[in-house]
């Protein structure tokens, strides 16, 4: 069975909500929608307070190249606009909606039906991804037009769809696949079109053959599209380690997948597009994982973007009493949440509650030298060289040690049999060395 | 025998000689002419290498001392804030000219986050680097402008100047701070600030941050500047500013006439090295940042 070639750990699964079907949760009473929602600049608002919004309305536009919409998840009245507290912990610009009645845009397609026929161009397809906000739901939230729009001189070739769901816990886009199995179809027909390219296929990990069977079920359908089953292995839902494992092509550092005639997308994303470009419907909810061992009902809920996360943990059995870290994301890649009175937001996957046992850390000892990082790392880094280099301050020696190749996955941290902070000392290398360049390209 | 010696002796000593004559040519040469001047004005210097005029260590600053004497007969803007003006005077003589005198400078922390007044809500358990907590979250206090307290400005710091106190857990500047500037390099939150020494070692100033509005400021930290602008309005001489929810006093203005302390609701601006107030004797009893002063037994007991 396929997988990436360097690297790789296997955690423990723990995928406790996998049979947990989607639940719709009830929407708040009030929401906040963070005007910073994907990679690049925040958007800007375009109402103002006390303006009536339905759902789906645009509420914030990305102005820049790498920037995306933003529209209303609620129907109700404009709060205020101001600063909130987002993931990071750090108070952002957000927009506050109270909620009166649940009204929608006239043209959004609330009907369940199916609908197969693609009737829009390329063109089309692209503007229509830009206009109703998508992103990419795998994490990153890198703005989903961006990688439609293909560099001129280079060609797409194959379209990768991301189902490998790596991260131990998450079970989102797991659930999404088995029952949401023909719009994801039909949203990665609208990406192949808007791409150009001839063939799809879609990665999924060997822990999900329900999911797997479903879907080559239906691809029978669709030209094109395949389904390939990978081995269970983590960071496998990195985008270079996607294509490597699914094409055995190598994208050389500090290059775009486009290079070898790739482009990734999530199987969230798809769903979306397909919402979007058939529906008619922004992105303004999505499919989060609440989870954790001591959690009394774990499971998967389609939640609309800007509800706190208290509402999502009390719909799962309300806060466990050991609760130590509240991470959103994975295990792996997650962030820990200083509050949990902080809005979901297009990119939170998952939100994940560790006992306080399992929350500490380890003391970090001493480096014992076994190499293991090394062996582990899936971009074939030395993440002890480039933590000590970090720890040391030489920022030189991190940047010839190929840190910003460094996709973060944590594989390094996790297998440290002494426990030390590799990661966090490489992210802390990263953000000099990329300040450092920056500063390099402004003179 | 005494050959042997005779002859290594005449063949070393004609090898010698030669080299000693191409040598003296190479160097005629090749000869760096550098102006004694220097040489003498690194003399002067205290040798700490700590960078804080600028220059790469006190080489290159006398160097650019000597340059810009040359150029345009004066060294304004070049100073060495380790040696202070008696080091720039004796340095000015070397060079021939009346070096202007300068105020002294120290750091001074502007938080009072201590453990007390700003409580933990989260458990920070990565490296104990502040650049690095800084980047992760807002901090353990939840105040996103305050002093994280993992003591970068500590290990920055060339000449044992600043600490970390066990019990409030910020930093404390000693008096043999030399305002080289290495801690406010350091800290990822501009919380230090180089500020004149004051008359009598006396200072006052807004010992916080934030910009936050006043309560969202306020619910973190009891010290807080919540930006009421009660000091801007008493102060007579115009030297506070009020700027994005945070007060500044600007000690080229300040006359230490202290009104604003008094006025400050929260206690957000300190006083350093003051005499007791007569009407308020207790609440100055230690007259060294009077709001973060805790009983050193009492907080060892809590600690158990």
């Amino acid at each position: 069975m396929k997988t990436f070639k360097i690297g790789g750990v296997h955690p423990p699964e723990n995928k406790l909500s996998t049979d947990r079907p989607i639940e719709v949760l009830a929407i708040p009473a009030q929401v906040i929608i963070p005007l910073s929602q994907s990679l690049g600049a925040p958007s800007v608002p375009v109402v103002n307070k006390g303006d009536a919004v339905k759902v789906g309305q645009l509420i914030a536009k990305g102005e820049a190249f790498i920037s995306s919409n933003i529209h209303s998840s609620v129907s109700g009245k404009v709060l205020k606009i101001d600063e909130a507290m987002d993931q990071s912990g750090y108070r952002r610009q957000a927009i506050f909606i109270t909620v009166e009645g649940d009204e929608w845009m006239e043209d959004i397609d609330r009907s369940a039906e199916l609908k197969k026929e693609i009737t829009l161009t390329k063109e089309e397809i692209v503007s229509k991804v830009k206009e109703l906000g998508i992103v990419g739901l795998g994490g990153a939230t890198f703005p989903s037009h961006v990688k439609l729009m293909v560099p001129t001189g280079k060609k797409a070739e194959v379209l990768i769809l991301n189902g490998v769901e790596c991260e131990p816990y998450l079970t989102a886009d797991h659930r999404l696949m088995l029952e949401k199995g023909e719009e994801l179809m039909v949203g990665i027909k609208i990406l192949m079109k808007g791409l150009d390219v001839k063939r799809a296929v879609i990665g999924i990990e060997n822990n999900k053959l329900d999911a797997i069977g479903h879907l080559k079920n239906i691809a029978k359908d669709f030209d094109g599209i395949e389904v390939e089953a990978l081995k269970v292995q983590y960071p496998q839902g990195g985008e270079k380690q996607l294509i490597d494992a699914v094409l055995r092509r190598q994208v050389p550092s500090g290059k775009l997948p486009i290079e070898v005639g790739a482009v990734v997308h999530n199987v969230g994303t798809a769903f979306a597009v397909y919402e979007a470009v058939q529906k008619n419907k922004p992105l303004f909810e999505r499919v989060v994982t609440v989870t954790g061992k001591n959690v009394k009902n774990p499971g998967n809920f389609m939640v609309r973007v800007g509800t706190s996360i208290n509402e999502l943990i009390e719909k799962a059995g309300g806060l466990p009493e050991d609760t130590g870290k509240i991470v959103s994301g994975g295990p792996m890649m997650g962030k820990a949440l200083n509050s949990v009175d902080v809005p979901v937001v297009k990119g939170t996957s998952g939100i994940l509650l560790f006992k306080e046992k399992e929350a500490r850390r380890v003391d970090p000892t001493n480096c014992i030298r076994c190499g293991k990082c090394i062996t582990v790392c899936p971009m074939g880094l030395e993440p002890v060289l480039l933590a000590q280099y970090a720890e040391l301050e030489m920022w030189e020696n991190v940047e010839a040690e190929r840190a910003l190749d460094c996709i973060e996955c944590g594989s390094c941290q996790y297998t440290c049999p002494a426990g030390r902070p590799l990661l966090d000392y490489i992210r802390l290398g990263k953000f000099r060395v990329g300040q450092i360049i920056r500063n390099r390209s402004k003179k | 025998m005494n050959d042997i010696i005779i002859y290594a002796v005449i063949f070393l000593g004609v090898v010698g000689a030669a080299s000693a004559v191409i040598l003296y040519f190479i160097a005629q040469k090749f000869k760096v002419i550098e102006d004694p001047k220097i040489d003498e004005v690194e003399g002067a210097l205290p040798a700490a290498n700590c960078g804080g005029c600028g220059f790469p260590g006190c080489r290159g600053f006398s160097e650019a001392l000597v340059k810009s004497v040359n150029e345009k007969q004066s060294i304004e803007g070049l100073s060495c804030p380790v040696g202070g003006n008696d080091v720039m005077a004796k340095v000015a003589a070397i060079l021939g000219i009346v070096a202007e005198e300068k105020e002294p400078q120290i750091a001074v922390i502007r938080c009072s986050g201590s453990k007390e007044n700003a409580p933990k809500k989260i458990n920070y358990d990565g490296p104990a680097t502040c650049a690095f907590a800084h980047n992760l979250s807002s901090g353990e206090s939840g105040c996103p402008y305050g002093c994280l307290g993992c003591g970068d400005c500590v290990a920055a710091c060339k000449f044992d100047a600043i600490y970390m106190d066990e019990v409030t857990g910020l930093p404390v500047v000693k008096d043999n701070c030399v305002a080289c500037g290495a801690c406010v390099i350091a800290c990822p939150r501009d919380i230090i600030e180089l500020r004149n020494k004051g008359k009598k070692d006396r200072r006052i100033f807004v010992s916080c941050m934030n910009e936050e509005k006043g309560g969202i400021a306020k619910k973190n930290c009891s010290v807080a500047c919540i930006g009421c602008s009660k000091c801007f309005k008493v102060c007579p001489f115009e030297a506070i500013t009020m700027n994005n929810n945070l007060a500044y006093i600007d000690y080229e203005k300040c006359k230490l006439c202290r009104k604003c302390v008094l006025e400050c609701p929260t206690g957000a601006i300190h006083e350093l090295n003051f005499p007791p107030r007569k009407e308020k004797v207790a609440e100055v009893e230690s007259n060294v940042e009077p709001k973060i002063e805790v009983n050193k037994d009492q907080s060892l007991d809590t600690k158990e």
